[in-house]
Parts: structure tokens; C-alpha cells; sequence
């Protein structure tokens, strides 16, 4: 007896040092994690366990994810189920592998954000729901990449949404939240529709649910065009791409933080995996999806940013920014396409090298920003730019991390943002050589969406934790605890190390970008010597370190003295004649009218003597406000004759399941 | 090793002087004998010697704004070739990190302006940044047309490159390019028609109303960063509009310093002749510059 355990252990052992297995592991511990504490009393053990549940897995999955990447491994599985769908297989290629790493760097992270921003003690009422869909979405992702079957594809993407569902209206109380969340359920269903459409349409073409091995999709042109629409209807509305992105927003401003950290920084990037998984089954792609896809990316780009600009509310302003950086992930993936199709090795190795690396990076800036975003408001208890200020005097950690996290989501030095988008850059710029110079007009384009990027991170950095503070709360904020301090000090220090060796992280992108755009074969690599970009960031970090040090040395050596800001000869300055947020967006978004404006509400002064009047304002989208709300409301009236199938009576129901079952015998016989 | 020193002497000396030479062009205008040639020397090493004021509402971003944007100015004064001589440091793209690195002083300088909590501070920040934001893709543009022109992707080929046989071939691309570019000039730095840097009412500033609560050495420090930013700028533009080389090392140096001597005086002779334009027509100017340049490019394809 005790022979055959020592066998079953060094079995065990055995497995263990398999990293795929590790890999499933790790899936499996993160699904399970919230599950204890759904049957546990005390529901701060049961965040307990699950964060640590969270980082366990992650300590399983990155290793062996990283080794895996880098060996250029692969493996499979076949799981035995017993449903007509075809095999059941999951495979760990290095596309799913590198799309994995996100989800494992992100998820440990949020779960123990959570325990400070989210803690048992005060959110009695949803933490065990919280917590237990955080690992299920988590799960869920892990699930999706992995999948090689429609079947099981779209039953992981299914919990992905709904698990989703569930974190956003953990304050359901809130009729803003119920609202962005029916909105989001509605954005991603019509997303399904596609995609079911999608893998119909691939079962017809194939014969099987299973994915078509890469490059080995036979089709017609119009049904390589049909499965291609169908995929970026599907896929681009996951990603947010405009103007599918509608339900974007309004789901990760009213999200809990830690939830739209994983939401932005993630999720979206299920759409991304999506369009490079659907590309990788047709043997060659025409030139026109590449062209598609870089126009709808920088499109999505420019006006997502511009978007941004003027918001207020300070998540909305990150969730407009997730619109951008997507975009020009996808930008990238458009010029690898173009490349592929146009035999140019060079374009096609920067434009997804561009685009994947920054897949990682937007994986740890936004995150970073959104947890930022969090301590802004577990501190002060508002969202509004404009009624924050001032708190850095007492926030000082979240101060400097936003401030890192600002840095590199505007693509600066020596951050990890501007290394990608170097690559981006390095594309269009390449492409001024050519007899066709039209892709060299992506290098403008991305430089005017930076430009912007700039006042948007500006403003969110500024207005809020510089100055004076505009309200009582703010008056009164504190520092986050240290719980929800070191996942931020976690994820930019990696920010800054990819932003100081990129060659590190390119490791990682590189087996990908070889299968994806195998044309890139062809090209060396990095064109820049990666030492660049430690000597240039090594170089300002010490140089703005060194002047800092002499000025202060200098200002302790002369008088010194203190006195309010200069009011330019007014005597009585109040902070709320500082710049708000608004103001501060103003100047651009007077140049954006046909996108967005800033509604203003107010009551009519009336009589001789005015009383106390109220005035509010908001921005409001233009394609939101005055296209897609008008139809959903023509929609809304059109299935409120349907609603009368709907009665609420149980064996009426089951009629109708019953009548849909013989019709569909019929229509098979 | 000797081009090297005389860049590093140059870029770390001379930029004052430029403001000298802007402020003496100014005076002759307007009929003045006016400030020494010198005098931006003397402001510089006054203002090390003074004390510091600092405002209660700021913090530590207040005093790393000065310093992060001069870090970023120095560092990007190794990137762009003096003349026709190769810069320090070279390499493929390196165009893309000097647009960034200004990128970078603006993030900090505007941040250290929303630090003070004044509504003029807040008020500049909110113009440099949309301002600036419509400059840069006029720059990328000339890049562009440069990488097109000279076949490269860094800065010292690509401006080496510019010289007689190429103004013969695409003269009128470059004149084009050179006019959007002395737009982004006088825009990023500044100057009128964009901003007075002399006037003293706080309402229609840019650059001065964001620095306004500076003092001391941190003010030298902005005042020499912003000094070497136009001195970039305009080695940039020289680079382009001054296509000879004398054959001679020393000789070619003369020819640079003199032409950015000449570009001050044309800078100074621009602010004495035109006004200031009104805030809502900026934008407007630098779209045109922004066009400008893109029809260099369309010049430079066809």
C-alpha cells in the first residue's frame, strides 16, 4: 500500500515539473479561489484565502508560462466530455501562452487590491459575490485563450461575460450601475450573436467545431470575408473598438477598481486574442482587412483620446483611454497584416511586435491607473475630477505611483509605453521609403493621439492630486493602506523595467510574432539596439535625479521663505477659482464639437430676486447621445410587443421549449 | 572626438545668447540701444544666487517640474547634429525619442504649473498642452518628409543629408517644410505670434504665466531649459535652411554658430513686426503650418 502512494506521488512530482500542467493548475486555483468563501462564515477569511489562492496561482502559472514562451513549447489536451460538440481539446500555443500572462500578472494583483479597497468588513453584503466571480472571470479568461473548440470557446466567453456582469453591479443599488450594466449585457450578447455566427459559419466551412489548425482554413473569398466581418463585429466590440464601443465606459466607471483594472486591462484583450486567433486559420489575408483594421485602429485612437479629454468623471476618462490604446493595438496588428500581405518582413515584425508589447504594457499601466483611481476614491468618495485636488500633500504613494502610471500611458520616456509605441513608430516611418508612402501617415496620426494622451494624463494627474482641494472630502483624504499600495508599487516597477529593457519583455513576443506573421521571419529583430533605451531612460532618471539633488542643495544654501500662491494682486484666493478639470479640457474640447460636448444644466434665474439655483454639467458623447440611444429606444418599443411571450408563467415556458424541439425534428427530418 | 566637444561647449553655452540677440534685434526695432547681448548670462547666474519662495500649496512635483524638463532638454540636445557634423548619440528612431523627450518636459512643467492651485498657472498649462498637441504632428510630418528625402531614420543622416543637390532637387518641399517648421518654432517655444514672453499681464500668457510662482535657482533652471529648447529647435531648422559645408572643421562650426545667430536676429525681427494673434486663431496657424508640411510631403512622392 504504501508503495503504491510513493508511486502515485513521484507521479505527482512528475507533473508538476510539466509546466502546461502547471499552467492548468494554476486555472483551475484561480476559478476555485473565491469558492471557499462563498461556504465560509467569516467572509474576510474567505478574501483571505482567495487572494492568496490569487497569488498562488499566479506563482504556478508565470514561471511556467514565461519558460513555456521562451522554449517554444506547446502542449495539449483532449478532456473527455459527453456532448455532441466534437472533442473537447484546450492547447497551450505561444499565442494563448502570451495572452495567459496577463491574466496572471493582473488578477493576483486585484485580488489583493481587494482586500483594502474592498474589504469584508465594510462591503458585507457583495464581498463573497466579489470575490468569487473575480477568480471565476479570471477563470473564464484563462479558458478562452486556451480553448480550441467553438463549443467550449463560447461557453467560456459566456462566463467570462456574465462573471463580468456580476463584478460590475456589485453596487447594484445604484441605478447608474444597473444601467451600465444591462447596457454591457446587452453590447456583449449582440458581441455572442456575431460570434456564434462566427463558428457556424466555421462548422460549415470545416465540418467540426474544432479550430482549423493555422494557416489551413480553405475557403471561398466572400466566406473568408464573411467569417472575417462576423469576427471583427464580435471580437472588435469585446476590444471596444469605435464604434462598437458604447458599452465601454459607463461598465468600467461603475465596475468597483479593482474590477476595472482587470476589466481594461484584460478583459479587452480577449477581443485582440479573438481577431489574432480568427487571422492565424486563413493561409493569406488580403490586403484590405490590414488597411480595415489600421484605419478602424487609428480611428478608435484619435477619438477615444479626443473623447477622453473632456470627460470628468476620472474612470470614464480611463475607460475612453483603454479605447485608444486598443486601438492602436489593433493599428499594429493591421500593419503586421499589411506586411504579411505585401511580403515586408520589416513591417511585419514591428507592427505586431508593437502591437503585442503593447498588449502587455496597456496590461500594467491601466491597471496601475485604475487601482490609482481607486485609492482616489476609497480617499475622497467621488469620481469627479472636479471636486478632487490637493492630494498629494496627503496621499503621497498614490501620488507618486499615478504619476509613473500617467507617465507611461502618455508613451514617454523612460516608461514602457513609449518603448511599443517606438515600434509603431519605427513601422510608419520605415514605410516612408516606400514607392507608396500612405501607412507613413500613421506616424502624424499617432503623434497627434499622443499629443492629446498628454492633456488627458495631464489633467487626470493634475487636477486631482495637485493644487488645492476643491471639496471637504478631498480636504480630509488619506493614504490608501499598504494592502492595496503594494500591487500598484508591483505593477510599476514592471512598467518601468519594460520601459528600461524591452528586450526582456520582446522575449516574450517574439515566438508569438513569429507565428502570427510568419513573414517577419525574415527580419533580425529590434532594429534599435535595446541599450538605447536603457542608456537614454538610465540616463534621465540620473541626470533629473542629480539636478534635483544640486537645486535643493542650492535652495537650503540661500534664504528661503514661504507665502501663498501668487494671486497675480487678488487678495482673497479661494481654491475653487482653480483650473477644474473641465476648464483645463476646455481649450482642446472646443475643437471637438462633432464628437462630444459639454451639456449644461441649470434651473432659469427668475424674478427679481434670485434664489439659490443649481447648476450641473456633464459631457455627453455625440454618437452615444444622438444615434445609438434614439435607436435603442425605437428598439425598445419594437420588442415591447414581444414582451408578451414573456408572462412569467412556468409551463407556458416549458410548452415553448417543447414546441421549438418538434419543430426543430422537422425541420432536420 | 574634437565635433563631440565643440557640441557639448556649444549646446551647454550658447543658448542664452540667442535670447541676447532676440532681445537686441527687439530694442533696434523699437529704437532702444537695450539689454547687453550678455544679459540673459547675468539673469542666469543672479538668479543661482537668490533665494527661494515656494507657495503652500505646492509639493515636491512643483520643484522636480524644472528639473525632469531640463533632464529631458539635455538629454535631447545629444540627439540633434550641430551643423553637418553627426550628433553624440545616433541611432535608428532617435528622432522619435527627441519629440518625446519635449513631450516629457511638458508633461512636468505643466504638472509643476497645476501644483501651485492658481487658475493662471492652470490656465497656461491647459493652452501649452492643447497648443503643443497641434505642433506635433507638423514635426512628425517634416520627419517624415526627411526619412522620404534622405532614405534613413535618425536624426544626423537624415539632416546631413539636406544639403545643395538636394535643395536644387526638392526645393519647394523644403521650403514648405521649412515654413511649418518656423511655425512649430515659434509655437513651441513661445514667441509671438503665439505668446508675448515680455508681456506682464498673466491673462494671455502661455509659457510665462505657467512658471510664474518659480523662483531662484529653479527659475534659472527654466529659463536656461526653455533657452536650449529654442536652440534645438532652431539648430533643427538650420540644419535644413543652411545646406553648405566649407570642407573645413572649424570653418563649418563658424557657419552654424553664425546662422543661429542669424536665425535669433529673423526670430527678433518676427516678434518687432507682427502682433500677438488672438488665442482662438492659434489653433488655426498651426493647422496651417500642419498642412504645410504635409504638402512637403505629397511634393516629395509624387
Amino acid at each position: 500500500m504504501a508503495h503504491y502512494w510513493t508511486e502515485r506521488l513521484a507521479m505527482l512530482f512528475d507533473m508538476m515539473r510539466d509546466p502546461a500542467f502547471l499552467v492548468v493548475t494554476a486555472m483551475i486555483v484561480a476559478g476555485c479561489s473565491g469558492l471557499p468563501g462563498i461556504f465560509l462564515r467569516q467572509a474576510a477569511l474567505g478574501q483571505l484565502l482567495a487572494t492568496a489562492g490569487a497569488l498562488c496561482s499566479s506563482l504556478l502559472a508565470l514561471p511556467a508560462l514565461i519558460s513555456m514562451l521562451t522554449a517554444g513549447e506547446s502542449a495539449s489536451f483532449i478532456l473527455d466530455w459527453n456532448l455532441p460538440l466534437g472533442p473537447c481539446v484546450i492547447s497551450l500555443d505561444p499565442l494563448s501562452l502570451f495572452f495567459l500572462i496577463p491574466i496572471f500578472l493582473v488578477f493576483p494583483a486585484g485580488s489583493l487590491y481587494a482586500c483594502g479597497y474592498w474589504p469584508a468588513a465594510s462591503r458585507r453584503g457583495s464581498v463573497r459575490s466579489v470575490t468569487f466571480f473575480y477568480g471565476l472571470l479570471a477563470a473564464a479568461m484563462a479558458l478562452v485563450v486556451v480553448s480550441r473548440n467553438g463549443a467550449l470557446f463560447m461557453i467560456a466567453w459566456e462566463i467570462m461575460a456574465l462573471s463580468g456582469y456580476f463584478l460590475l453591479v456589485a453596487e447594484h443599488q445604484d441605478p447608474e450601475v444597473r444601467s451600465a450594466g444591462t447596457v454591457y449585457l446587452i453590447a456583449s450578447h449582440i458581441g455572442a450573436a456575431a460570434l456564434l455566427l462566427l463558428f457556424s459559419l466555421l462548422k460549415g466551412a470545416t465540418g467540426s467545431l474544432l479550430f482549423p489548425a493555422a494557416g489551413s482554413l480553405q475557403v471561398t473569398a466572400a466566406g473568408a470575408t464573411l467569417l472575417f466581418c462576423a469576427g471583427l463585429v464580435g471580437f472588435g466590440s469585446k476590444a471596444g473598438l469605435m464604434p462598437l464601443h458604447v458599452w465601454l465606459p459607463s461598465a468600467h466607471a461603475n465596475a468597483p477598481s479593482h474590477v476595472s483594472a482587470l476589466l481594461s486591462g484584460v478583459m479587452l484583450k480577449m477581443g485582440i486574442y479573438g481577431i489574432l486567433r480568427l487571422l492565424s486559420f486563413f493561409p493569406e489575408h488580403p490586403l484590405w482587412w490590414g488597411a480595415l483594421l489600421v484605419a478602424a485602429g487609428l480611428g478608435s485612437a484619435l477619438a477615444g483620446i479626443c473623447i477622453a479629454s473632456a470627460q470628468k468623471d476620472i474612470k470614464r476618462l480611463l475607460a475612453y483611454s483603454s479605447i485608444e490604446n486598443l486601438g492602436i493595438i489593433t493599428a499594429g496588428i493591421g500593419i503586421a497584416l499589411i506586411g504579411q500581405a505585401t511580403a515586408n518582413p520589416r513591417l511585419a515584425y514591428l507592427g505586431m511586435a508593437g502591437a503585442l508589447f503593447h498588449v502587455l504594457n496597456h496590461g500594467l499601466f491601466k491597471p496601475l491607473l485604475f487601482f490609482a483611481a481607486g485609492s482616489v476614491m476609497h480617499a475622497t468618495g467621488t469620481r469627479d475630477l472636479d471636486r478632487m485636488g490637493g492630494l498629494a500633500a496627503r496621499m503621497p504613494w498614490s501620488t507618486a505611483l499615478s504619476l509613473c502610471g500617467a507617465v507611461a500611458i502618455c508613451g514617454l520616456p523612460p516608461f514602457n509605453g513609449f518603448a511599443s509605441e517606438m515600434l509603431l513608430y519605427l513601422g510608419f516611418f520605415g514605410e516612408a521609403l516606400a514607392p507608396e508612402p500612405y501607412l507613413a501617415l500613421g506616424a502624424p496620426l499617432l503623434a497627434l493621439t499622443g499629443g492629446v494622451a498628454l492633456i488627458c494624463f495631464v489633467k487626470l494627474f493634475g487636477i486631482a492630486f495637485l493644487g488645492a482641494s476643491r471639496s471637504e472630502q478631498a480636504a480630509h483624504a488619506h493614504e490608501a493602506p499598504a494592502t492595496m499600495l503594494v500591487p500598484m508599487v508591483l505593477v510599476a516597477g514592471v512598467s518601468l523595467l519594460a520601459g528600461l529593457f524591452p528586450q526582456l519583455f520582446l522575449a516574450l513576443v517574439d515566438p508569438v510574432v513569429q507565428a502570427a506573421v510568419p513573414v517577419s521571419l525574415g527580419f533580425p529583430g529590434l532594429p534599435i539596439p535595446p541599450v538605447w533605451f536603457t542608456v537614454s531612460g538610465g540616463c534621465l532618471i540620473a541626470l533629473a535625479a542629480a539636478l534635483f539633488w544640486f537645486l535643493r542643495r542650492r535652495q537650503s544654501a540661500l534664504p528661503a521663505g514661504s507665502g501663498p500662491t501668487w494671486g497675480c494682486g487678488y487678495l482673497r484666493p479661494a481654491a475653487s477659482m482653480q483650473y477644474t478639470g473641465s476648464s483645463f479640457g476646455d481649450l482642446f474640447g472646443a475643437l471637438l464639437s462633432p464628437l462630444i460636448r459639454v451639456r449644461i444644466r441649470m434651473r432659469e434665474i427668475a424674478g427679481m430676486f434670485p434664489v439659490v439655483s443649481r447648476l450641473s454639467y456633464a459631457p455627453e458623447e455625440a454618437l452615444l447621445c444622438r444615434v445609438i440611444l434614439p435607436a435603442g429606444n425605437v428598439v425598445g418599443i419594437a420588442f415591447s410587443y414581444l414582451r408578451r411571450l414573456q408572462h412569467g408563467e412556468v409551463q407556458i415556458y416549458i410548452l415553448y421549449i417543447f414546441v421549438t424541439l418538434i419543430l426543430l425534428m422537422l425541420w432536420v427530418h | 572626438m574634437i565635433d563631440t566637444f565643440f557640441h557639448m561647449a556649444l549646446v551647454l553655452a550658447m543658448p542664452p545668447l540667442l535670447l541676447g540677440v532676440i532681445g537686441k534685434t527687439k530694442a533696434a526695432f523699437a529704437g532702444r540701444v537695450g539689454a547687453p547681448f550678455l544679459q540673459p548670462y547675468y539673469d542666469l547666474s543672479r538668479l543661482m544666487r537668490k533665494g527661494v519662495v515656494l507657495s503652500d500649496t505646492t509639493t515636491w512635483l512643483f520643484r522636480a517640474g524644472p528639473t525632469v524638463t531640463l533632464a529631458a532638454t539635455l538629454f535631447a540636445a545629444l540627439l540633434v547634429p550641430l551643423g553637418k557634423h553627426p550628433a553624440p548619440i545616433s541611432f535608428e528612431g532617435d528622432m522619435i525619442l527627441f519629440a518625446y523627450l519635449f513631450a516629457l518636459g511638458r508633461f512636468f512643467t505643466t504638472v509643476a504649473a497645476l501644483d501651485t492651485g492658481s487658475a493662471f498657472e492652470g490656465m497656461g498649462a491647459a493652452r501649452e498642452v492643447t497648443f503643443s498637441c497641434l505642433a506635433e504632428p507638423t514635426l512628425f510630418f517634416a520627419l517624415i518628409t526627411l526619412t522620404r528625402l534622405s532614405g534613413t531614420m535618425s536624426l544626423t543622416p537624415m539632416l546631413n543629408h539636406v544639403t545643395l543637390p538636394v535643395w536644387v532637387a526638392a526645393g519647394a518641399s523644403l521650403i514648405l517644410m521649412l515654413a511649418g517648421l518656423f511655425v512649430v518654432l515659434l509655437a513651441e517655444n513661445s514667441r509671438i505670434p503665439f505668446d508675448d514672453p515680455n508681456t506682464h499681464l498673466e491673462l494671455t500668457m502661455i509659457h510665462e504665466v505657467m512658471v510664474l510662482d518659480h523662483s531662484g535657482p529653479y527659475f534659472g533652471c527654466i529659463l536656461y531649459g526653455a533657452a536650449l529648447k529654442l536652440y534645438l529647435l532652431g539648430a533643427l531648422f538650420v540644419n535644413i535652411a543652411v545646406p553648405f559645408t566649407g570642407g573645413n572643421r572649424f570653418f563649418d562650426w563658424g557657419i552654424f554658430a553664425l546662422s543661429m545667430l542669424a536665425l535669433a536676429v529673423a526670430i527678433g525681427v518676427v516678434e518687432s513686426v507682427m502682433a500677438r494673434l488672438r488665442l482662438i486663431r492659434v489653433p488655426q496657424l498651426l493647422v496651417a503650418a500642419l498642412i504645410l508640411t504635409a504638402f512637403s510631403l505629397v511634393l516629395v512622392v509624387r
